[in-house]
């Protein structure tokens, strides 16, 4: 098994970080802990969601709004930005250097912004078939969960882009390293909540 | 130099790691592409294909956890895990009595509100 001793969920940094790694076990529970209280929020969210399925008020459903295919690239546009973001921790951990680092971060933060992208044309687009939130208690359901979750990709992008603000003024110092841990979390907390965006909402209203 | 000097310990954790995130991205594009793939092109029975979107969706969750949250089973990591436990708990209760009651008030008075 590995030598370094986990303290905290996420990739932990260990001996040659000495000082982010001590830092970082009181910061990440904590901020483990606020992931989990949104996870209770996303849950609810979800519930929410079922119960008004049945609530289209005449408007269009979910068989008429929803697309698998776009619903595909926005999967395969946020899974891939948590594998790139799980290659910028590596490259954190084991490299001084910092040009990796950023690289990997950079194209997290291109792709994060290309499901956003994505996300908002997909609104656009129902918006334009009379899919607003107003129209009936299904599609206020909707756009209580589905943009909740565009909002949160919103902050952790702007949250990246601090840290690499950050990065190129103070360097990798201790403060740097913890952040980007706990963005870590973050981004992939994120895609997980996407599973289920894409299996119940996106998958369950097409099949 | 762009890699630090790591020890052979070190090198060895840094390829456990990757594999780990390799592994990670692999399972969870398949249990993407199998859902995806169902409902886009095969006509397999609703039901069948609901069930099949709850599993893979479910053991992609686990997937997450496991290779990208590094949340597992060890010792070392117990409270990390309670607190999981305990937010699966409550969202059990939220979630469940939420569906429960609703569903029973359509059943009772709404009938047109259950899809």
């Amino acid at each position: 098994m590995s030598s370094t001793p986990i303290r905290h969920p996420g990739l932990n940094l260990g001996h040659a970080h000495a000082e982010a790694h001590e830092a970082s076990e009181s910061l990440v529970f904590g901020f483990w802990v606020f992931m989990m209280s949104d996870l209770i929020i996303f849950g609810l969210l979800f519930a929410t969601y079922v119960t008004m399925l049945g609530g289209t008020a005449g408007g269009p459903g979910p068989g008429e709004l929803f697309e698998l295919k776009s619903a595909f690239i926005e999967t395969s546009l946020l899974l891939v930005s948590s594998f790139t973001f799980g290659m910028a921790s590596l490259a954190l951990k084991y490299r001084t250097d910092r040009k990796v680092l950023v690289g990997w971060l950079v194209v997290t933060l291109l792709l994060g912004l290309a499901f956003l992208g994505h996300e908002l044309y997909d609104f656009h687009k129902m918006f334009t078939e009379g899919g607003v939130p107003s129209r009936s208690g299904f599609l206020s359901a909707f756009f209580a969960l589905v943009p909740l979750h565009g909002l949160h990709v919103t902050a952790a992008s702007i949250w990246l882009i601090a840290l690499l603000g950050q990065i190129a003024v103070h360097g990798l110092d201790t403060q740097t390293k913890t952040g980007l841990m706990r963005l870590a979390i973050l981004w992939h907390f994120l895609d997980v909540v996407w599973i289920g965006i894409f299996s119940l909402v996106y998958l369950g209203g097409t099949a | 130099m762009s890699h630090r000097q790591l020890s052979d310990e070190e090198a060895r954790e840094k390829a456990q790691e990757l594999r780990s995130y390799c592994w990670g991205f692999g399972l969870a594009a398949v249990l993407t592409l199998i859902p995806f793939g169902l409902a886009a092109f095969t006509q397999i029975a609703t039901a069948t294909l609901y069930w099949v979107i709850g599993v893979c969706g479910v053991i992609q969750i686990v997937v997450h956890f496991r290779f990208f949250l590094h949340i597992t089973l060890a010792r070392n990591k117990r409270e990390d895990l309670q607190l999981i436990l305990f937010t699966v708990l409550i969202l059990t209760i939220m979630v469940g009595g939420t569906l429960w009651i609703l569903f029973n008030l359509y059943y009772r008075m709404m009938p047109s509100m259950i899809p």
